[in-house]
């Protein structure tokens, strides 16, 4: 086992920290450490925290690392921001907001860029939550890039989404039907102090009520502390979401909230949701990255036969077309892995 | 940025500590940072030298880069410094100060292991190309 793999299974903060560097970067080994970390990992809450810019995600999610500190559970939060397309440099800002748990080694805050990534995540996040994992943090809270209605990859890699939905949106709320509607398990609606939060709750409920014709639950976050019975009806298949109003600022509503996502978890264990889920999860991380290797790999060809541009010559000069071009490159390829795949079988 | 991107991003802490609100200077040094293709994270406001401490060491930061215009980077800079120690992160970080520092002061930071001091004039270009220059080895 590499030594630094050692390092953070012994509780080393260094050593994770330089571990997520090193899945960021893709540096050379990476990926053997990923494949050290697996057998540690399956053990983590993951909880994603999605939402429009400035709808409160960070402040959110400090909150609930405080809460869950305050019940002696460990956390680990990855916040991801954006990156420049133009100079690929980015600005991680979400540390800013994480005021209640200074100097706090017990949660681990790393920030990531999404280098590129157009879904809300980075390509690594899924690693790094791994690293978290394999490091024994009980609860891992991952914050997305402010999302607006296809930024998406969250549910691929949470357990448990959570969607923020700022009061007084409610044209951006008819938005976010399409996309973001359809991957939350818990619906926040955050900063409920200020106006158009009754409104912002009555057209989520309308619009979950719309998936099957019932109409969720709500939980009020000024203590009524009853928790809809739609809640003890989850046995089945599928989870209603949950709408839960907060002022993260204040911490209101947090307590509740916190509720509900253990709700979420017990569901997933009971259902066997999060089996399911998994099962789903790994099958879709294999794909991509049999894809992404096979990019790598067709990367490599194209440079060995001369570079992209000297295709995107040919084609301009009307000697050839794209579709040729794909052909040329990918049949030699395509030949020589049924090649071996008759080989083995044989 | 494709799938491979094996090439290494500077990280940057870019760090206000202690009682001073002003924190133009560490926007724009934020901004040319970013605009230069470096990873910022930036502190916030009146920060204790633990959190600095705490940010560099989960961050993974290549370069801490403190800004101090309230006078106090004799105590603030070498508590940051003993505490990257403690974690084993001073060796492999560059720490840069930026901000009103006399001379003499200036002299004692180099010496506690701040690798360079930029006072006001510094250009945001010669800034970039040290960090770049600088920025350690990650291994």
């Amino acid at each position: 086992m590499s030594g630094l793999i050692e390092e953070l299974l012994a509780g080393k903060h260094r050593a994770l920290a330089r571990v997520i560097t090193k899945i960021e970067n893709h540096a050379p080994g990476y990926r053997d450490l990923v494949s050290q970390l697996h057998e540690h990992t399956g053990n983590a809450d993951v909880i994603g925290v999605t939402g429009s810019p400035g709808s409160g995600k960070s402040t959110l999610v400090d909150k609930l690392a405080a809460t869950y500190r305050e019940q002696g559970l460990t956390v680990g939060v990855i916040a991801i921001d954006p990156s420049s397309p133009f100079t690929g440099g980015a600005v991680l800002g979400d540390r800013i907001r994480m005021a209640s748990n200074i100097g706090d080694m017990d949660v681990f805050f790393r920030s990531m860029s999404a280098r590129g990534s157009l879904g809300g995540l980075s390509t690594a996040t899924t690693d790094a939550v791994r690293a978290l994992d394999a490091f024994g943090k009980d609860k891992i809270l991952i914050e997305t890039v402010g999302a607006g209605q296809n930024e998406i990859d969250i549910v691929k890699t949470a357990e448990t989404v959570l969607v923020l939905v700022p009061p007084g949106s409610g044209d951006d709320v008819q938005m976010l039907k399409a996309g973001i509607l359809e991957i939350g398990d818990i619906f926040v609606v955050n900063k409920a102090d200020l106006a158009g939060s009754d409104r912002t709750v009555q057209e989520l409920r309308e619009m979950l009520g719309y998936r099957d014709g019932r109409v969720p639950g709500t939980v009020g976050h000024h203590g009524s502390g009853e928790i809809d019975a739609s809640i003890d009806q989850r046995e089945g298949d599928d989870w209603e979401p949950e709408i839960v109003e907060t002022v993260a600022e204040r911490g209101e509503g947090v307590e509740e909230l916190l509720d509900v996502l253990a709700d979420h978890q017990s569901y997933l264990d009971g259902s066997g949701a999060r089996e399911r889920q998994r099962r789903r999860r790994y099958a879709e991380e294999i794909r991509t990255l049999i894809r992404e290797d096979t990019n790598e790999l067709l990367a490599e060809e194209i440079d060995a036969r001369g570079g992209l541009d000297s295709f995107v010559q040919q084609v301009l000069d009307r000697k050839t077309d794209p579709y040729s071009v794909s052909d040329a490159i990918v049949e030699p390829v395509a030949d020589c892995v049924r090649d071996r795949r008759t080989d083995d079988t044989d | 940025m494709g799938t491979d991107q094996a090439e290494r991003t500077i990280r940057c802490l870019v760090a206000k500590v202690g009682l001073d609100g002003h924190d133009r200077g560490a926007h724009v040094i934020s901004r040319a940072f970013r605009d230069a293709g470096f990873e910022v994270i930036y502190s916030g406001l009146h920060r204790a030298p633990e959190e600095i401490v705490q940010a560099t060491v989960q961050e993974d930061v290549d370069v801490l880069g403190i800004s101090i215009l309230s006078g106090a980077h004799d105590t603030l800079v070498p508590e940051i410094i003993d505490g990257l120690e403690a974690y084993g992160a001073f060796e492999d970080t560059l720490v840069l100060v930026g901000g009103i520092i006399p001379d003499e002061d200036e002299d004692e930071l180099l010496e506690l292991g701040v690798s360079e001091v930029f006072g006001p004039g510094a250009s945001m270009d010669e800034m970039i190309a040290f960090v770049s220059e600088n920025a350690p080895e990650r291994v």
